[in-house]
């Protein structure tokens, strides 16, 4: 079992507080999700020991790092942790090998967990080493701060908005990494963001964050599917399901499995039996009372309406639906809801006009 | 050239590599509390640092010489350990002229640190290094340009210094005079030859110098 990651901060600044009591688990990507300002940044720094809260709490596990109550702070040199920060910060006056050593050499042979040619391996920068950081792309910048973040032997990885200062393509260069770590390595890691994709592409687990307040806290789909909450993904709001490929059918459409029911998309590359992330948004779900017949939307499943909520869309209305056990939302009209009388308990068909392929 | 000026020439080189590792020694950590400190003492102890490059020599050449004279609280301590007393030998010059270029060792370091900026050091601190870890491993390397530049200024000042030299150790062959009290006596004594050549020299010296803080002082690294 690994061990859980307790947080407790109050930071009291003139024109911001953060007051949170998280309980994260000690495995999986946790991200801490909200707009500039919300605190996720301040959150991160206050459990590395960047910042001291006065009053805090943070273990991992039997770890206690920092215990105000009884007066205990180990600063971050002495915590096993590893950070990202936004600019990979590396060190200019070493070689990728040397900031990658500069970590390692500091910890002792016995709580070492990678070897740098594996860590190398696994980031892709094997063949980078003996450059020096002024010779790297914006993406190999940063997947060597990742990697030398790995060797300093962390027992979690805190990762601040690790892609924000990239553009598109070596985000997208990068985020297939940062899938890798999740898989290969058991390492906690929280991760900061911003960016709703990028949440719904690595999270297992989401915490939003409001002004310093953590206003929600769960495994990823239970938080993207409460329509009660303010609409912090706003337009964005959907779920993500984890679906299975199960046949590559002859008109050139692969046909998804997940619990509830199958969806086809165009043409995928990975073998049958691979599993895939794939977010909904709400607002490529249509509700119809009866099995639709003549429609030219292939992707059509049995739900049941759990609630419905007001949305920021004007005129709109946010559907909670469930779907063998899964939740999904759809983003209806006001005036279609009323038309149809959904209501909660009431048995219809989803259709589903997108379905965005993570990864 | 004569050998009292060979001499000067030989005396003014040891001086001046003698203050410039004192004030490497000495000027780091003031440096570095200035670059990082929040403190509001911060000001003032800038402005004393700052103080020899707005004074005329002749002044802190006087209040040191009372320090460290007979009456004085640096004289009565060094007498009382049987050091007897500083002025007019070489560690009284030493110190003095440590005080005089102290601003031009200090000022150099203390803008490279500032330069390095939080994050390399939150960086190292995340990465198990302690806070002298740190010092030695990443700030020191990261402000290389600024000892080299401040090492050199420092260095320059002190052969260049005149009125704290007369002030302080005043005019010992072999002891205390150095090139700038040398020439100082050669046109005294209307030998302008010799005169030249020193002073020539000095141009010299004081234009290599500053060639190679322009030419070689790296333009500064940014952390990446």
């Amino acid at each position: 079992m690994s061990p859980e990651i307790q947080a407790r901060f109050r930071v009291d600044r003139n024109d911001f507080t953060l007051a949170v009591d998280l309980t994260l688990p000690g495995h999986g990507i946790t991200a801490l999700f909200g707009h500039s300002g919300s605190g996720k940044t301040t959150l991160l720094r206050t459990m590395a020991g960047l910042e001291r809260a006065p009053a805090g709490y943070f273990a991992l596990g039997s770890e206690v790092w920092q215990d105000e109550s009884r007066g205990r702070f180990v600063p971050p040199h002495q915590r096993a942790l590893g950070v990202v920060f936004q600019e990979a910060s590396l060190f200019p006056h070493l070689s990728v090998r040397g900031n990658m050593e500069f970590g390692q050499k500091r910890t002792s042979t016995a709580t070492r967990r990678f070897s740098l040619p594996e860590i190398a391996e696994l980031l892709g920068i094997a063949a980078l080493l003996d450059r020096s950081p002024g010779e790297l792309s914006g993406g190999e910048r940063q997947r060597v701060a990742i990697a030398r973040a790995l060797l300093a032997a962390p027992q979690i990885l805190l990762m601040d908005e690790p892609l924000a200062a990239l553009d598109l393509k070596r985000k997208l260069e990068i985020l297939p990494y940062l899938e890798r770590l999740h898989r290969e390595l058991a390492l906690p890691i929280v991760y900061v963001s911003h960016a709703p994709d990028e949440v719904a592409r690595l999270a297992d687990h989401l915490v939003l964050l409001d002004q310093g307040r953590a206003v929600a806290c769960g495994p990823l789909n239970e938080v993207l599917a409460r329509i009660d909450l303010p609409a912090t993904f706003a337009d964005d709001a959907g779920i993500v399901i984890e679906a299975r490929v199960a046949e590559h059918e002859a008109d050139d459409l692969t046909r998804l499995e997940f619990p509830g029911g199958h969806i086809h998309v165009s043409r995928r590359h990975e073998p049958v039996g691979t599993l895939l992330r794939c977010r909904i948004h709400a607002r490529d779900v249509s509700l119809a009372l009866e099995p639709p017949m003549h429609t030219s939307i292939l992707n059509c499943v049995d739900a049941i309406v759990v609630n419905l909520a007001p949305t920021d869309t004007p005129g709109h209305v946010l559907v909670r639906l469930d779907v063998a056990g899964n939740p999904l939302l759809a983003r209806i009209t006001r005036r279609s809801a009323d038309k149809l009388a959904i209501r909660p308990g009431l048995a219809l068909r989803a259709q589903i006009k997108a379905v965005a392929l993570l990864g | 050239m004569e050998s009292t000026d060979l001499a000067a020439v030989w005396l003014t080189l040891k001086l001046a590599s003698v203050v410039t590792i004192l004030l490497l020694i000495v000027g780091t950590p003031i440096a570095w509390w200035l670059a990082r400190t929040r403190s509001r003492l911060k000001g003032v102890v800038g402005a004393v640092v700052a103080l020899p490059l707005v004074l005329p020599p002749t002044v802190l050449g006087f209040y040191l010489l009372v320090a460290m004279g007979p009456n004085g609280p640096v004289g009565q301590l060094t007498q009382a350990l049987g050091l007897g007393l500083l002025p007019f030998t070489f560690p009284g010059l030493v110190i003095a002229s440590t005080f005089y270029s102290l601003p031009f060792v200090v000022q150099p370091i203390q803008n490279a640190f500032e330069a390095i900026g939080e994050r390399p050091l939150e960086v190292a601190a995340t990465l198990r290094a302690s806070p002298w870890d740190t010092f030695w491993s990443v700030a020191v390397p990261l402000a290389k340009p600024g000892f080299l530049s401040g090492a050199i200024l420092g260095f320059a000042h002190t052969v260049g210094e005149f009125g704290i030299v007369l002030m302080i150790g005043g005019n010992i062959p072999g002891v205390t005079r150095v090139v700038s009290v040398q020439i100082y006596d050669h046109v005294e004594a209307l030998e302008y030859a010799q005169a030249h050549w020193l002073a020539g020299g000095m141009v010299l010296f004081s234009f290599l110098v500053l060639l190679a803080l322009y030419t070689f002082n790296p333009t500064r690294r940014k952390a990446l």
